[in-house]
């Protein structure tokens, strides 16, 4: 049974759909992510979860308790804001104790729990500071302490990481994911980048327009787009026009050449068919059983440990990634190479 | 290039100074004439007869109740308001400035005119009895302090991300009394501050509505009766009017220098 239960929710503001048919299940101690671009509903669904925002059809249901039209402050809910929203005139000790001692709790319990909590962020050492003493990663470690002070039955993050450096962001994630597994706590995570949706998540649900486009693991997501917006979004992705496409025989023709594509009856395919390849399968030269292309390098940029390359075949562009090795040659741009990748890695969209 | 900067600074000295004394000379020459009092010699003799006199001190003092009444009234009204409408009502921001900012619109005479008119009457009789009276004194006064509290109440709440703080305060488990009382109003405490030392500065020298309301019992009309009896204490009471009003303005500055530290310091990240 699900711990979090998501009920046929929409939410509508005035005549604009925010959320629309949203149906989902979250298992206790289950992460799960949010992602989508921007206005495409995934903040107000969390925003349903947490009461700030109340749907305008549909139910909510957390632990076999019907939450949907209950206040906020009761649904005993915790949640870390973009903006830290930490409490500017109380210390990083009131902060976080600020949810038991609205509960009542006795002093000493309070003083006991803001100890562990900071300890579980590691910022022992600034509990009688205030926030802008703290900087902007330390601030969101103390949101998250504060959020989980109460023992929250649900962990609600609002793209907590986007106002951080990148450095700090990457630090940080993993933070939340190492703390979040150490407590076991149901976590819904809102977010629009990618890379951090597929690396700390259980499962994502990808957003669009209001839409749940998708459900799935990180690899499912990735490896197994259901739509082309999810292909799209999650991930480079190569698409080709094609002819001459034969479903059945799971082949079709590309700037002249013969592909042969991974035959899934699971696969939508759109009514404009195209040839979907990552960059990342595509390997310079030619091998035993796999697909070729000919083609003509456009550019090659260097990206680190990755090298992007882009070649001309037909009238279309593809994009290919190559691990970077020491000694790797490259070829320059003008120089004509094959282009291949295995049947199992493509597909038609 | 060094030419041109020395006339810039010619001309910025030249208007400085221009607007100096156009401030500081008026000011001066009441300062000189308040010391004239005594004939041939400089003397505070003014200033001694000014704080000699009993209704100095009763109309100071019949003015700071009403001042302190204004300013715990204006915050308990316009505090909330103010807060509601940002978090709740943005949409109706525009209207609520534009009607904060009526007090300075209509005349002073009008405003007493109008609620003397409605207070005087079935079923409002305030006007009846000294203490409905005062009440009325108050309440005329919350509306003319009414720009200076909500712009600087406003202001305040703009300062701060009231909606996000509202909403962590309430996932964490708040009622509504708790977030105002324990994270809203003491994030509000400078503005709070300076909008009552302005209330306070207002009400202490208002003359219209005191002299039709309550007569010579508060300290603007007690002020202009002197200076159409006694010519040097007039004076005088003039020069002690502004120090009084440069005394909350200092006290603004002292609590703004406090915010200006921790905000800098919230900007060091």
């Amino acid at each position: 049974m699900a711990f979090l239960k998501l009920s046929n929710i929409s939410k509508l503001f005035g005549s604009a759909v925010a959320v629309e048919g949203f149906n989902l299940d979250v298992a206790k101690g289950e992460f799960v992510s949010f992602l989508g671009p921007s206005g495409c509903g995934k903040t107000t669904t969390l925003r349903m979860i947490a009461g700030f925002e109340y749907p305008t059809t549909g139910e909510i249901i957390l632990d076999g308790k019907d939450i949907t039209n209950m206040a906020p402050n009761q649904r005993d809910v915790g949640m870390v804001f973009q903006a830290y929203a930490l409490f500017p005139n109380l210390t990083i000790g009131q902060n976080i104790g600020f949810g038991l001692e609205v509960r009542k709790r006795p002093v000493e319990e309070i003083k006991d729990r803001v100890d562990k909590m900071l300890s579980l962020v590691h910022l022992e050492k600034h509990k009688d500071k205030y926030p802008y003493q703290l900087s902007g990663g330390q601030q969101q470690r103390i949101a998250l302490a504060r959020a989980l002070a109460i023992s929250p039955r649900v962990l609600l993050l609002d793209e907590p990481l986007s106002a951080l450096d990148a450095k700090i962001r990457v630090e940080l994630r993993l933070e939340i994911r190492r703390i979040q597994q150490e407590l076991g706590i149901t976590t819904v995570y809102v977010t629009h980048d990618q890379e951090e949706a597929l690396l700390i998540s259980d499962r994502v649900v990808v957003m669009s327009q209001g839409h749940m486009e998708q459900v799935g693991t990180p690899s499912e997501i990735y490896n197994y787009p259901s739509t082309e917006f999810v292909a799209q979004f999650v991930g480079q992705l190569n698409l080709l026009p094609v002819e001459k496409l034969d479903k059945k025989a799971g082949t079709c023709v590309v700037g002249g050449q013969t592909i042969k594509f991974e035959n899934s009856s699971s696969r939508v395919i759109s009514s404009n068919p195209r040839l979907a390849i990552r960059p990342e399968e595509l390997q310079i030269g030619s091998g035993k059983g796999r697909n070729a292309l000919k083609g003509e390098v456009e550019s090659v940029l260097f990206l680190g440990s990755v090298v992007r390359m882009r070649v001309k075949v037909g009238e279309n562009v593809l994009m290919a990634d190559l691990f970077n090795e020491r000694g790797l040659t490259l070829p320059r741009k003008g120089d004509d190479v094959v282009i291949s990748f295995p049947e199992e890695s493509c597909w038609i969209i | 290039m060094a030419e041109t900067m020395k006339k810039r600074s010619f001309w910025s000295w030249l208007w400085i100074i221009l607007g100096v004394l156009y401030f500081i000379l008026p000011l001066y020459s009441t300062f000189d004439f308040s010391l004239r009092a005594k004939k041939g010699v400089l003397s505070l003799v003014s200033y001694t007869n000014v704080f000699k006199d009993p209704s100095f001190w009763k109309t100071i003092e019949f003015s700071l109740i009403i001042g302190i009444f204004t300013i715990i009234v204006s915050i308990i009204l316009v505090a909330p308001t103010a807060y509601w409408i940002r978090l709740r009502l943005p949409q109706l921001r525009g209207m609520v400035e534009f009607i904060s900012m009526l007090p300075f619109v209509v005349p002073a005479i009008v405003l007493v005119f109008g609620a003397i008119r409605a207070f005087s009457g079935a079923p409002f009789y305030l006007t009846n009895t000294f203490f409905g009276t005062y009440v009325l004194l108050v309440a005329m006064y919350v509306v003319l302090a009414l720009p200076f509290v909500y712009r600087a109440i406003d202001t305040g709440l703009a300062a701060i991300d009231v909606r996000a703080l509202t909403e962590a305060a309430q996932s964490l488990g708040a009622s509504w009394s708790t977030i105002l009382f324990k994270v809203i109003f003491p994030n509000l405490r400078v503005a709070i501050i300076n909008s009552a030392f302005l209330t306070l500065a207002t009400v202490i020298g208002e003359y219209t509505i005191a002299s039709f309301l309550v007569g010579i019992k508060a300290f603007g009309p007690y002020m202009s009766l002197i200076g159409q009896n006694r010519t040097y204490e007039s004076s005088s009471l003039a020069i002690i009017s502004f120090l009084m009003t440069w005394g909350f303005m200092g006290l603004i500055q002292i609590f703004n220098r406090g915010k200006v530290d921790s905000s800098s310091l919230a900007g060091a990240r």
